[in-house]
């Protein structure tokens, strides 16, 4: 059973990449497409959502994309509600359970979700009353699965036909739910080639299970790439004795002008944010002429619209069912 | 009370018995195992024909949850349901509250274990005090107190600790239990580093967070000579390690979870929390490897790693909920299976659970001796039926079993003599 797409076949949580076929991921892209065009206009709201109640339910600081959730759901006319739930208010004893259940008391019809445990979008999304829809904003190193679909976005903006692409992604694959999601949705749109590049601390066992190439080299690995994705460093690996310093790391892994000349002439640089400058890649390829980080952020919110438009079209369908 | 079970077929691997006999008893001993007896009136009769009549199994490994986790379950709770298994002695890991590391503690449990008067509760005695890996347990008083053997939960950074309680177990002829994990690589981890742990992104425990383990221990034992135990396997790796030093002339012997004989790694892959276990689950390769290790009689008991939970230790993520299964009632269902599946003979798979677990405990139990206390389980082989919410017994309902169909139920279990369970 698939607990993400109803028996029509369409969206109804958006949990994880794992277990989307080509056909659905295409048909977000392409409704994010329309929404694209919404928030390009004058006047950036749509009607689709009024009335509804999204609570954007955060276990895990977050800011950036907390607020593009919120910025998705009001252009769709939807209330939002921020819930930042602190891990002590949960050590007090309520349960994520009763946290759901108050909120669910609250006539809630939608959950995004993000919080520090792998799975608990899932968990969130099983014990859940059946018209509520779930979106993973983030499960603890799972999945991102709204962030590798404004990145499929971005990569499509700009190249044409995924068969013909070379897709690298280069940094902590290990703790990364961002890689995880990328290489499933990569490989469900049939991506030409895709290689992650790290050193052996930061690369999870039997990736290769996953579809991916795996090089501890920069050099080699970015060598005639269409699409370089860096990935966040967090300052903890260091502690964690998974690197020895920024410095070395930057050394081996920094992105530079110079070491872009490898890959393909225009190849495009990506990076789901924020940066560490000087860590993963230098200013001067993050602010150049390749790089399309910002445009990644503002297909973000036209990606998202698109997910929690379509989630709740199938939501709304069961709560009519119901009250039958 | 004098008593008669008459007309099954008997099956003691411990006396090489497989025939249909009938078995006398009285003041709770078997008198004999025989087709008649002369001047024997019995009481009682119970009529086993079309039945198995095996001894009373043993589990190594039950954690009943009293003292200090009433909550989860209790000794009286549990006795019960392991009555209903067929299960007359349960071996208890010291990590109570407090921990078994007083005589005191050791015999609370066994006082609570004689007034519910289901089982024979066995307290597995802490190695070190608080099972903190500071200072030597008292070692002596503890096995003066009815502990079998002494073992450690949990971490155990220091060797030299090990090596000192070692040899000062050996001393008072106690059996180390090992539990091998090590701590540092095992620590984060909540699931086998593997495929699977990768695709949900679960922190993985490698095996050889488990072979490091055996190799230490080992090395310590070759040095020392103390009889060691390793229990709850759950790699090929450390069962082929475990064979070779079995081979070298160690004194080793091991068990593993009925569990790691039928599930595997696939079995989390929808984040289902009842699978969470440690030693967790891992690959088919191992599984098939754990199976060999039985088979071979590398590993000489299956034991069920009893931990019940209340419904609210399993409703969360993953990796956030409380590891463990409720095992007691499908120990000797899941081992029948194994015979059926896996060809091991049915002598054998008996042994496993009788026999073998009173050898590595050096008790007289698990036989059907003339002498010996009349601890039975009868079976009716043919009887199919369900694991559900009605037929379990135990508190704790935290099992991926639960819906299983299984064939061969028992029908009454015997605790000295006594009848402490009947199905119908």
């Amino acid at each position: 059973m698939n607990l993400q797409v109803d028996e029509n076949g369409r969206l109804r949580h958006f949990l994880s990449i794992d277990g989307l076929n080509r056909d659905i991921l295409t048909d977000i892209l392409d409704t994010a497409e329309s929404f694209a065009g919404v928030t390009e206009q004058s006047i950036k709201k749509v009607p689709l959502l009024r009335g509804k109640t999204i609570v954007n339910l955060f276990f895990e600081p977050s800011t950036r994309t907390r607020t593009t959730f919120e910025l998705a759901a009001k252009r769709l006319s939807a209330d939002v509600l921020n819930m930042n739930v602190s891990v002590s208010a949960t050590t007090k004893g309520e349960t994520l359970l009763d946290t759901l259940r108050n909120l669910e008391a609250m006539h809630t019809d939608m959950f995004v979700v993000r919080h520090v445990d792998s799975g608990a979008a899932h968990f969130i999304a099983t014990h859940s009353q059946p018209h509520i829809s779930v979106i993973n904003a983030g499960d603890g190193r799972h999945e991102h699965p709204t962030q590798a679909m404004l990145d499929m976005f971005t990569i499509r903006r700009h190249k044409q036909d995924f068969r013909e692409l070379t897709v690298v992604i280069v940094g902590d694959i290990l703790h990364s739910r961002v890689a995880r999601s990328q290489i499933l949705a990569l490989n469900a749109l049939g991506t030409g080639e895709i290689r992650v590049v790290a050193p052996r601390t930061l690369i999870p066992a039997e990736i290769d299970s996953l579809g991916v190439q795996v090089h501890h080299h920069l050099q080699s690995g970015i060598r005639d790439a269409d699409v370089i994705i860096m990935l966040r460093l967090q300052n903890e690996r260091m502690q964690g004795a998974l690197l020895p310093s920024e410095h070395e790391y930057f050394q081996l892994y920094g992105l530079t002008e110079e070491r872009l000349r490898v890959a393909k002439s225009d190849a495009i640089v990506m990076h789901p944010g924020p940066i560490n400058r000087g860590v993963e890649m230098d200013s001067q390829v993050a602010d150049g002429s390749r790089s399309v980080i910002l445009q990644q952020v503002s297909y973000g919110i036209a990606v998202r619209m698109a997910v929690m438009s379509m989630a709740m079209r199938s939501g709304q369908q069961r709560k009519g069912d119901e009250s039958q | 009370m004098k008593m008669r079970i008459s007309g099954g077929r008997v099956l003691d691997p411990a006396n090489g018995i497989d025939e249909n006999l009938d078995i006398f008893i009285g003041d709770g001993k078997i008198l004999a195992v025989a087709a008649e007896l002369d001047g024997f009136n019995a009481e009682h009769d119970i009529d086993a024909s079309g039945r198995w009549v095996i001894p009373g199994l043993i589990d190594l490994s039950a954690r009943l949850r009293e003292p200090g986790h009433e909550h989860k379950a209790t000794i009286e709770s549990e006795t019960r349901a392991a009555a209903a298994a067929g299960i007359t002695t349960l071996c208890c890991p010291p990590d109570t509250n407090p921990i078994i590391d007083t005589p005191a503690v050791a015999e609370l449990i066994q006082n609570r274990a004689e007034q519910a008067g289901y089982a024979n509760v066995l307290p597995i005695a802490a190695l070190t005090q608080g099972l903190k890996s500071e200072q030597l347990s008292e070692m002596a008083a503890l096995k003066q107190a009815g502990c079998p053997a002494v073992a450690n939960v949990g971490p155990l950074a220091n060797t030299q600790i090990q090596r000192l309680a070692m040899e000062y177990a050996q001393t008072h002829k106690l059996t180390v239990f090992i539990n091998p994990q090590d701590y540092w690589l095992g620590k984060h981890g909540c699931a086998h580093e593997g495929k699977v742990s990768t695709r949900l992104g679960l922190p993985g425990i490698p095996v050889a967070a488990e072979t490091a383990a055996v190799a230490r221990d080992l090395a310590l034992i070759e040095l020392i000579g103390v009889k060691a135990h390793f229990t709850r396997l759950s790699t090929l790796r450390a069962v082929r390690m475990i064979a070779r030093a079995q081979y070298d002339g160690l004194p080793v012997t091991a068990d593993v979870c009925a569990h790691q004989l039928h599930l595997t790694e696939m079995d989390i892959s929808d984040y289902d929390s009842l699978c969470h276990v440690i030693p967790p689950l891992r690959t088919q390769r191992d599984r098939d490897g754990l199976r060999e290790g039985v088979k071979q009689n590398v590993i000489q008991a299956i034991c069920s790693d009893h931990q019940p939970h209340e419904a609210d230790a399993k409703l969360a993520p993953f990796c956030s909920t409380q590891p463990g299964i409720s095992a007691l009632e499908t120990l000797l269902p899941l081992s029948l299976r194994l015979h059926e599946e896996d060809n091991l003979p049915l002598s054998e798979t008996i042994r496993r659970l009788t026999s073998g677990p009173a050898h590595i405990l050096n008790i007289d139990a698990g036989n059907l001796s003339p002498g010996s206390p009349a601890d039975i389980c009868i079976i009716d082989p043919e009887r199919i039926w369900r694991l559900d919410q009605n037929s379990i017994q135990s508190q704790g309902r935290n099992t991926p079993f639960m819906g299983w169909e299984f064939k061969g139920r028992v029908t009454h279990t015997l605790y000295r003599g006594n009848i402490v369970y009947t199905l119908d």
